[in-house]
Parts: structure tokens; C-alpha cells; sequence
């Protein structure tokens, strides 16, 4: 039913596309997540979608309706606002209720809708606070509470978590997703934190420079990255430089390292190509003839849970990260072999 | 002693202040309170008394108009400057920080104005024969051009024009720093820009716009120029009739008690302004 398709999106200032011909599909009641670093023009996307900007060009349609000229006031769309926006002069239940006042709901529908509203955000009873009252994550909620209080076609937020610290950030994001899960409103997240895309999203849209990189579900995004800066940007990955000789055989400088019909190719053979492999896909190992490449353990980072270790390879800096069980008996200067292992490698254009 | 000398040592940095009000403030009010008890003297202005005569001169109908007029002009310039100086402030702080410097320092240079320049401006431009009467009558709003002053409405444009750019100077930091995401918030849930400024803005500035508004109030209620060029007799403010007391009819008790009774209620009016403002808040 509401359905949002952005159709070749385009917002200018200026000569400057903080928005380049963006065009994506979001299914109804999915959970989706515009992700890239800060000044990718997700937020500006997300204002496109508020009706908070007008685009330059382009189309957004939303339940089949063309939204463009539709103000923000009149869309019934759901947000909440990096600084959560919540109005101090107010108190947490007339905050929740202000979109029912505007729109004419009698005082004490207002109320129950309020106090409904709190205990699906598991904040009963605290209706007559003020905002400064609160706790960061009690407001957080509450921002969230008001955004829903309509139940908007379309709920949108923008970095919504970045002011809580990790512990309750992480929480959070368990608790928005039941709740979107649970209500079923199409909802757009701006993060540019990859690991909270990861645990809430449907789908993850991976956004740089104004332009989308790449679009899918996260582990998509995580197994298959379509270019080099989704690799490096969800999650650490090991860039490999060398050439693709063939559909079996990739070739770094002389080593080579065999491909399975598992590992996907973006490239056509016989051209210079990146491999992309993930940290857990590295094996370290103290014999420096196990593997197909050798290098210097440059540094080894005990997390406790796992283990990471850095190796130099040629020009190369290599990733691996293992179980404090496999790690290997290596330290800060040894030779050693590394092995990478192939089926979840995707080889990736230069 | 040594006592003594820790708690100067304490509070040196009171001591210019201190000093500066008591030479420039003190002292100059504490004369001026003591001449309003004084009786007049024909001869030599006033001679050492203590009477109440001029206070009570001060409770006549006349007077008590007069007090009232001067009240009602200032808070009537006070309301109408800042009503327009908030929504002109709030469009000025959604500009450029270029164009918003622009418009900051062209105010200032209206702030160099004096009330002098100011008031003969207006009543050249209200005149009949050179004022915006001409442009009417030209467009056909008016059939002959005619003079708009003296009036009380032209005394009431140029206190405004006087108090306005010290209302946005008032409100301008304030409003610059409200989140901007605010006002979008109020977007999102459903209301209309205009909705959404008399919503969010105007309650979050509460006491921003108390503040401008005791300050244009208190700085009308010393116009002593623009009653007289732009306004009627009948519109002449407490200022004015201090003056003509003090300088032409040569009597300075009654100048001085006029003087401490129109700071009694000005100041009265601005304790309870800014105790409303508390309140609610």
C-alpha cells in the first residue's frame, strides 16, 4: 500500500548534486537503511523523501501517488530528527499528541492515544514530564512515540540512535525493529553506521558521493559488494590487487589463488581486478609455506573474543581475524604463510 | 584586618563596577530624589525643604493622563516593534550567514541614527508637500495629497522605527540558536509554517520577546523628540512635560518628582513583566 519509489532523484545547490539521479524501490512495510559516510546525501535523500527539500528533479512516489508537490505538512509521514526535536515547552504526553491537535482529536482521545503510545514504547506513566526530565534514551523513545502517534504512511529517521552510547544504541535497535516489525509501517533509517544497518534492515541502500552504490539485503551487501568502496566501507575487507587470468584463477603478483564457482565475478578474465575477501576468510599460519601468499605479521590485536592479525604482503596490508581458539603461535615480526580461503570472494573491477 | 583585607581582596573585581554606578548612577539619582522634596524658588530654582507638595501636585487628572498617555504609547510601540521584529528576525536567521551579516550591520548603522534625524525623516516623509501623501494620491489611493502628521499614528511609526532594530538585536542571537530541526518537527506532525511558527517559535521565545519588550518599552518611554515633532499636544509623553518643567517653567522639584515617578512605575512594570515571564516558563 505505501509503497515509496524514488524515480532519478536529483537535488542541486548550486553545481553541487548532493543527490545524483537516485532512483530506488522500497517495499511496503519494509525496513530500510541509507547508508555511507557523512556528506553522501543520505540525510538530503531522507529530507527529498520528508518533502523538508524539494528535488531538482525527478519523482517520488508514494502508494502510488505522485508526492513532489505535496508539502511536508500534508504528507503524513512520521520522522524523527537527529537532535530528536522534541518541543520543551511541552510536556511528553502534549509532545506525542501534538500531530492529533493539530489535526483536531478531542483532549482526552489525545490523552489515551498518548498513554497507548507509552506503553508500546515501555515508558508508561511518565505523560506529564518534561522533556529535560528524561533521559537521553527515555527521549529517544519518546521522539520515537511522537513519530508514530499518527501512524504515518511512511516512518523516517534520521541518525536516530547516534547521541545514545553503544550499550544502549545497540538495545535500541533490537527494540526499533521489533516495534517496526510489530506495526508494519515502511520505515527509512539514515545510519552511517554499518553494524546498525546490518541488525535492523530489510535493505540496505549504500550511498556515496550523492549516487547510490549499491542496493540489497545485508549480508547481499556483505558476501557480494558491487564495488570497492561498498567493500571497504561495510565491514573491514582485504582489497587484493592483481589480474584474472581466468574463471578459476586469480593471479597476485605471480602467486595465485584459485577460484571456486562460488566466488563471483564482476569482471571479464584477463584483466587487471581486485579481490575482495573478509577478515574471517584469512588464515594466518606460522609455517610460511601453508597458503598461497607469504608476509611479516605487522601487528596482532588481542579483542578478547577475537583475534585480529595484520600482515604485510608485498605493498599490501592484509586482514585476518580468527577465534582466540585457531589463533596461530605468531608474533609482531614473524614470517608467515596466509591462505585465502575462496567460495565467499567476489573479484571486483580495478 | 587581615580579615578585612581577604574579603577586599574577595571582591576586587566589584570594585569598578561599583564605583562606576555609585559616581554615575548613585549619586546623580540620590541629588535628583532629594531636589524632588526641595520647594521652588522664583529667584534660584529651589531652596532645601522638605515638603510633598510636588508629588501631590503629580495626583492631579491632568498629570495622571499624561502618565497614562506616556505608558500606553510605549507599551503600544513596545508590542507593534516587536510583533513585527520577530517573524522579520526569524526569515533573517533562515539566510545566508552572508546575507545575515548584511542586514545585522545595516541595522546598526539605523542604531547611529539619532532620535533628532529620525523624527524630522518621518515628518518630511508625512508632509503634504513632500511626503508619501504625493505618492497616494498618485496611485490613487487618495484623492489630494494630504499630511499624516502630526498624528498619533505617525507618533507611534517613529517610536517603532526608534525601537525596532534594538528588538531584532534583542531576538536575533536567540533565534539564531533554536534548532532549526524544531520547527521542521512541527512540519512533519502536520503543521502548516505559519502553525508551526506560532507553535513552537513563539512559546520557545518566550522570554526572548519579554525581554525585547521591556526593553523597547523602556527605551520609548524616554522619547522626548518624536512626541513633539510627529505627535498632538494631547499625545505629549512625561518626558516631554519634564522637560518643559525643568528647562521652561524653571521648576526642578516638580521636574525631579515627575523624573522618580515615571522610573517607580517603569520599574514596577518590569519586575512584573519578568515575573509573568518566570512563571510560565
Amino acid at each position: 500500500m505505501t509503497q515509496v519509489r524514488i524515480e532519478n532523484a536529483t537535488k542541486m545547490y548550486g553545481n553541487f548534486a548532493a543527490v545524483s539521479d537516485v532512483s530506488v524501490d522500497i517495499p511496503d512495510g519494509s525496513f530500510v537503511c541509507l547508508l555511507g559516510p557523512s556528506g553522501c546525501g543520505k540525510t538530503t535523500l531522507l529530507r527529498l523523501v520528508a518533502g523538508l527539500e524539494d528535488l531538482s528533479d525527478g519523482a517520488l512516489i508514494v502508494g502510488g501517488e505522485n508526492y513532489g508537490d505535496i508539502p511536508a505538512h500534508k504528507r503524513e509521514f512520521g520522522m524523527v530528527f537527529q537532535s530528536l526535536a522534541l518541543f520543551p515547552h511541552l510536556t511528553v504526553a502534549e509532545n506525542i499528541a501534538y500531530p492529533l491537535k493539530i489535526r483536531g482529536t478531542s483532549a482526552s482521545k489525545r490523552r489515551a492515544r498518548a498513554t497507548e503510545l507509552l506503553e508500546l514504547i515501555k515508558l508508561p506513566g511518565i505523560e506529564d514530564r518534561y522533556v529535560h526530565q528524561l533521559s537521553g534514551g527515555q527521549r529517544q523513545r519518546v521522539a520515537i512515540a511522537r513519530g508514530l502517534a499518527i501512524d504515518p504512511k511512511v516512518f523516517l529517521l534520521d541518525e536516530p540512535l547516534s547521541a545514545l552510547d553503544a550499550n544502549l544504541r545497540e538495545h535500541m535497535q533490537i527494540e526499533l525493529r521489533q516495534l517496526q516489525k510489530n506495526l508494519g509501517v515502511t520505515t527509512i533509517v539514515v545510519t552511517h553506521d554499518q553494524r546498525e544497518a546490518m541488525s535492523m534492515a530489510d535493505v540496505v541502500i549504500v550511498m556515496e558521493a550523492g549516487k547510490v552504490q549499491q542496493v540489497g539485503t545485508p549480508m547481499e551487501i556483505y558476501r557480494n559488494p558491487a564495488n570497492a568502496f561498498v567493500a571497504n566501507f561495510i565491514g573491514v575487507s582485504n582489497l587484493i590487487e592483481g589480474q584474472l587470468v581466468d574463471r578459476e584463477t586469480f593471479d597476485v603478483g605471480g602467486a595465485s589463488i584459485r577460484l571456486t564457482p562460488d566466488d563471483i565475478l564482476h569482471i571479464d578474465p584477463s584483466s587487471p581486478a581486485t579481490l575482495s575477501v573478509r577478515p574471517e576468510d584469512v588464515v594466518v599460519s606460522n609455517d610460511p609455506e601453508t597458503g598461497q601468499l607469504r608476509g611479516e605479521v605487522l601487528f596482532v590485536r588481542d579483542l578478547g573474543a577475537s583475534v585480529e592479525i595484520l600482515v604485510q604482503v608485498g605493498d599490501m596490508e592484509i586482514t585476518s581475524v580468527c577465534t582466540p581458539k585457531r589463533r596461530p603461535d605468531v608474533e609482531v615480526g614473524d614470517r608467515v604463510g596466509v591462505e585465502v580461503l575462496t567460495g565467499r570472494a567476489t573479484v571486483l573491477a580495478q | 584586618m587581615s580579615a578585612l583585607a581577604g574579603r577586599l581582596k574577595d571582591n576586587r573585581v566589584a570594585v569598578f563596577p561599583t564605583l562606576m554606578l555609585v559616581v554615575f548612577f548613585l549619586i546623580p539619582f540620590l541629588i535628583m530624589f532629594a531636589v524632588s522634596f526641595f520647594s521652588r524658588d522664583e529667584g534660584a530654582f529651589f531652596a532645601p525643604a522638605f515638603e510633598f507638595s510636588n508629588y501631590a501636585r503629580f495626583m492631579s487628572p491632568f498629570f495622571f493622563k499624561v502618565l497614562m498617555t506616556s505608558i500606553g504609547l510605549s507599551a503600544a510601540a513596545a508590542v507593534l516593534a516587536v510583533s513585527i521584529a520577530v517573524p522579520f528576525t526569524y526569515f533573517v536567521t533562515r539566510m545566508d550567514s552572508r546575507a545575515q551579516s548584511i542586514i545585522l550591520v545595516f541595522l546598526l548603522s539605523v542604531l547611529s541614527l539619532s532620535e533628532v534625524i529620525i523624527g524630522f525623516a518621518w515628518s518630511t516623509l508625512l508632509s503634504q508637500t513632500a511626503g508619501i501623501g504625493n505618492l497616494f494620491a498618485a496611485l490613487g489611493i487618495i484623492e489630494t495629497s494630504r499630511s499624516f502628521t502630526p498624528s498619533l499614528g505617525a507618533l507611534l511609526l517613529g517610536l517603532c522605527y526608534l525601537g525596532f532594530p534594538y528588538a531584532v538585536l534583542v531576538i536575533y542571537p536567540a533565534l539564531s540558536r533554536l534548532d532549526p530541526e524544531l520547527p521542521e518537527a512541527a512540519r512533519m506532525l502536520g503543521a502548516s509554517p505559519v502553525r508551526s511558527f506560532f507553535n513552537v517559535i513563539v512559546p520557545m521565545m518566550r522570554n526572548t520577546i519579554t525581554g525585547a519588550l521591556i526593553l523597547v518599552f523602556v527605551f520609548t518611554l524616554g522619547a522626548y523628540l518624536l512626541p513633539q515633532v510627529l505627535g498632538r499636544p494631547q499625545h505629549w509623553t512625561l518626558s516631554v512635560h519634564i522637560t518643559d518643567q525643568a528647562i521652561f517653567q524653571s521648576n526642578l522639584p516638580f521636574a525631579a518628582a515627575m523624573a522618580i515617578f515615571l522610573m517607580m512605575v517603569s520599574l514596577a512594570l518590569v519586575g512584573l513583566s519578568t515575573l509573568l515571564g518566570q512563571k510560565r516558563t
